[in-house]
């Protein structure tokens, strides 16, 4: 499927996100989507929602903690799902703008 | 002995207080992009684990003016962003009481996010700051 990506390869629209999308998202960045990626995902958007911007990888782990648990809410466990610069990756795949305070 | 020692230390921490950033947003919140900015700076900094404060001031305190709805404007919710200050290590936003009263505003009508700052509270606070970036 042919998307409409920003630049930095971030989805124009949100509004055009759905789970094909991701999918296609995830697969361009080496990444293979599961549950707990879906798990994570699906808090960045409500984040996105909640607060009307992408966050950085601090108080995006901080929101985790307070809605999964210590265990996930953890810079490691997001690592793991989303390497790298997981702020950055998970907010491309959630289909949301690039994180403006994350470098 | 190494429980009596911590506590003094953190004490003198408090008094040096060498990375802390305040960014003072003196803007209304929808007027160009300086609140929104303003914001930004604080959320960066804070992100990156210095001691960040936010201080509103002049038309800046309408920026935390409860119940806004932007949404006839091509513009985000900013108090949406204020909300998840608490989030980036930043607990409080100071506010200058005498900008309220020449406003015709009341503490009440904020979002309950803030610390007020009287009388000269503004210049005490700002002599403890390392650094200061205005907006």
């Amino acid at each position: 499927m042919d998307l409409n990506l920003d630049k930095d390869g971030y989805l124009l629209d949100t509004a055009e996100w759905s789970r094909e999308i991701a999918d296609q998202l995830a697969n361009d960045s080496g990444v293979q989507l599961t549950d707990d990626h879906w798990q994570v995902l699906e808090l960045l958007r409500n984040f996105y929602q909640e607060f009307e911007h992408a966050p950085s990888q601090r108080p995006f782990v901080k929101y985790i903690a307070n809605h999964l648990g210590k265990e996930k809410g953890s810079s490691m466990y997001l690592m793991k799902l989303f390497p790298e610069s997981p702020a950055k990756l998970a907010a491309r795949i959630a289909g949301l703008p690039r994180p403006t305070n994350c470098f | 002995m190494l429980q009596q020692a911590e506590p003094q230390e953190s004490e003198s921490q408090k008094s040096v207080n060498q990375t802390s950033l305040c960014v003072v947003s003196s803007q209304s919140p929808y007027r160009g992009q300086s609140a929104r900015e303003a914001l930004d700076a604080a959320l960066v900094s804070a992100s990156y684990d210095l001691p960040t404060s936010l201080l509103l001031m002049g038309d800046g305190v309408y920026q935390l003016v409860d119940h806004q709805d932007p949404s006839q404007l091509p513009r985000k919710n900013l108090l949406a962003m204020f909300k998840s200050l608490e989030l980036y290590g930043i607990e409080t936003v100071y506010v200058d009481s005498e900008s309220l009263d020449e406003r015709g505003l009341e503490p009440e009508q904020l979002l309950p996010v803030y610390t007020l700052l009287e009388g000269d509270g503004v210049a005490t606070f700002l002599a403890t700051q390392k650094k200061v970036l205005n907006f």
